[in-house]
């Protein structure tokens, strides 16, 4: 039942969306994100969707897979919406009772509406198109100048390997307590919220007794593996910057100078 | 040196959380294992094994005697690298000694914790992945592997750093018939083959008899020590340990109960069937029963 769960969905491809280093889709991703911040009217707003679409279509994946992710967001979606198309000041368009929408309510929500698609979006597009082990190699080498003020940058990659390595295995592990506390007459389906949150304790605390004794053994197999920390540690796969990569770091530094100087005349 | 392993008046005791005398474990054990050799360690739970194991690469350090692997000496806190690196260990549950979810990048792990260069990483990846037969799936997601397959890698994880001794701890305590025979025949592999010093801890006789030499232990202590034949031709020994024998020198011990003299190390089915036709008369008939 806890199968269905997929975390960082990943789509596996060859296209060049999918090739780029994992540092420069991250630095993009940042760059996009920034530009539609400063983004304000609707030219700008233009270029930042024409550039979104163009990477969409060239990674070749589902605008629907990505109008997926939207879903949970629906509802912080609609509520924006509604609080900024009733008080924003300005021009009054239609007037009823105590609520009053002005044209500059419409305006304002429709864009930050779009912003929020836009910038979920344009995530959704990092995480779909960068397996996660490319995601961490291309975290922890963007992190490491961070290194000089002693941050664990090589601990933080590590740490988010491992728990992206152990989830399906501690899923695994939950739907075999599930099963094994049902077998014993365990009640989850029944009774109110607090009946079945607390219904929910014998299933975390044989699945945490678990996962201590697992790190455990894991810290004993790594240490025979001769896991010594970050230090004097090389890489199977190198990260390393190709022609691609400039180009489309060049685009996204353009993307950011367009929009900036659109900001800068007011258009 | 032709040793590849000496424990030499190996005294251990778990330390004891009050700072009172804590039981030994280990009290003057003492044991030497040569290079190449393939060498089963049977006993059953408790028997010290495991914890015996875990002083071959450091992972447990001696509170008196000492405990030396190739030369080195495991209480040498800078040649700790050196000797994990040269004596690899393989425990029972083979999810969790896995630190990555792609099979190739898990392998890699040893290699790159030892500074290996990339291009050779990748040569001793594959090199590796070959031997246990696994290179196939060299991109798969180890969750979704047989449990067979896991411990594979697992082995293959280790054979990556090029040791020169692997220590299985129960490595087929969690899989099923088949992976059990997937595992043990690549273990063998690597010591008939490769040339690697094998010690296999298990608590199944049957898997005993594959190897070179069987150490039978009891209560912290070795109780027997030789070639799988001597060592469960001794029937009353090996049950006051909580063991078994084979089958085939069960029935043999049961005809010479019953007042049959017969010898009693014919271990394989073949060698059983052969002492029956000889006791039975039948001059140097060919064993083709299966």
């Amino acid at each position: 039942m806890l199968k269905d769960i997929t975390l960082g969905q990943y789509f596996p491809g060859t296209t060049l969306v999918h090739r780029l280093d994992p540092r420069t889709k991250i630095l993009m991703v940042i760059v996009y994100i920034v530009a539609l911040f400063l983004a304000k009217s609707y030219v700008s707003y233009a270029l930042m969707l024409a550039f979104l679409v163009t990477a969409v279509a060239i990674s070749r994946i589902k605008p629907r897979a990505l109008l997926k992710g939207l879903k949970p967001l629906l509802i912080i979606i609609i509520f924006t919406a509604v609080l900024n198309l009733f008080y924003s000041g300005g021009e009054p368009l239609v007037s009823f009772w105590v609520f009053t929408i002005t044209k500059e309510g419409v305006i304002n929500a429709f864009f930050l509406v779009l912003r929020i698609m836009m910038l979920v979006m344009g995530t959704f597009l990092l995480t779909y198109t960068t397996s996660p082990i490319a995601l961490t190699d291309g975290l922890e080498s963007l992190l490491k100048p961070l290194k000089k003020i002693r941050f664990p940058v090589h601990e933080l990659s590590m740490m988010m390997s491992i728990a992206l390595r152990f989830i399906p295995t501690l899923i695994e592990e939950t739907d075999k307590i599930v099963a094994a506390q049902k077998a014993r007459g365990a009640d989850f389906e029944s009774g109110n919220l607090f009946r079945r949150a607390k219904a929910l304790v014998p299933i975390l605390v044989p699945l945490f007794v678990s996962a201590f004794r697992r790190a455990d053994e894991l810290a004993d197999a790594m240490e025979c593996r001769c896991y010594h920390g970050g230090q004097g540690r090389t890489k199977m796969k190198q990260l390393h910057y190709a022609r691609g990569d400039f180009a489309v770091l060049l685009v996204g530094a353009l993307l950011l100078a367009g929009v900036i100087v659109l900001c800068h005349f007011g258009l | 040196m032709s040793e590849a392993i000496a424990v030499k008046n190996l005294q251990y005791a778990y330390p004891s959380r009050s700072g009172e005398d804590s039981a030994w474990v280990f009290d003057g054990l003492n044991l030497s294992i040569e290079q190449g050799s393939f060498v089963a360690v049977l006993g059953r739970n408790g028997s010290g094994k495991s914890t015996l194991a875990k002083h071959f690469n450091a992972i447990l350090l001696p509170s008196g005697g000492s405990v030396w692997v190739f030369g080195l000496d495991t209480t040498d806190e800078a040649q700790i690298l050196e000797i994990r690196r040269t004596v690899g260990m393989v425990f029972q549950n083979p999810d969790n000694q896995m630190v990555a979810n792609v099979v190739e990048e898990d392998i890699a792990f040893a290699p790159e914790n030892l500074g290996v260069p990339s291009a050779e990483i990748r040569q001793r990846v594959d090199d590796a992945l070959k031997t246990v037969g696994m290179y196939e799936y060299r991109t798969h997601a180890p969750h979704l592997l047989s449990g067979g397959q896991k411990q594979r890698i697992a082995i293959a994880g280790v054979i990556a750093m090029r040791p020169r001794c692997i220590v299985l701890d129960e490595p087929t305590a969690m899989l099923d018939p088949q992976g059990r025979k997937e595992v043990l025949d690549t273990i063998e592999r690597l010591a008939r083959e490769n040339g690697i010093t094998v010690i296999l801890i298990t608590h199944h006789m049957i898997e005993a008899t594959r190897a070179d030499r069987v150490i039978v232990m009891d209560e912290r202590r070795i109780l027997a020590d030789g070639t799988a034949k001597q060592v469960f031709s001794q029937v009353e020994l090996m049950r006051s340990a909580g063991l078994g024998v084979p089958n085939t020198t069960e029935l043999l011990y049961a005809l010479n109960q019953a007042g049959y003299h017969l010898p009693l190390d014919g271990l394989s089915v073949q060698e059983c069937a052969q002492t029956l036709r000889n006791f039975l008369g039948e001059p140097g008939g060919n064993a083709t029963c299966q």
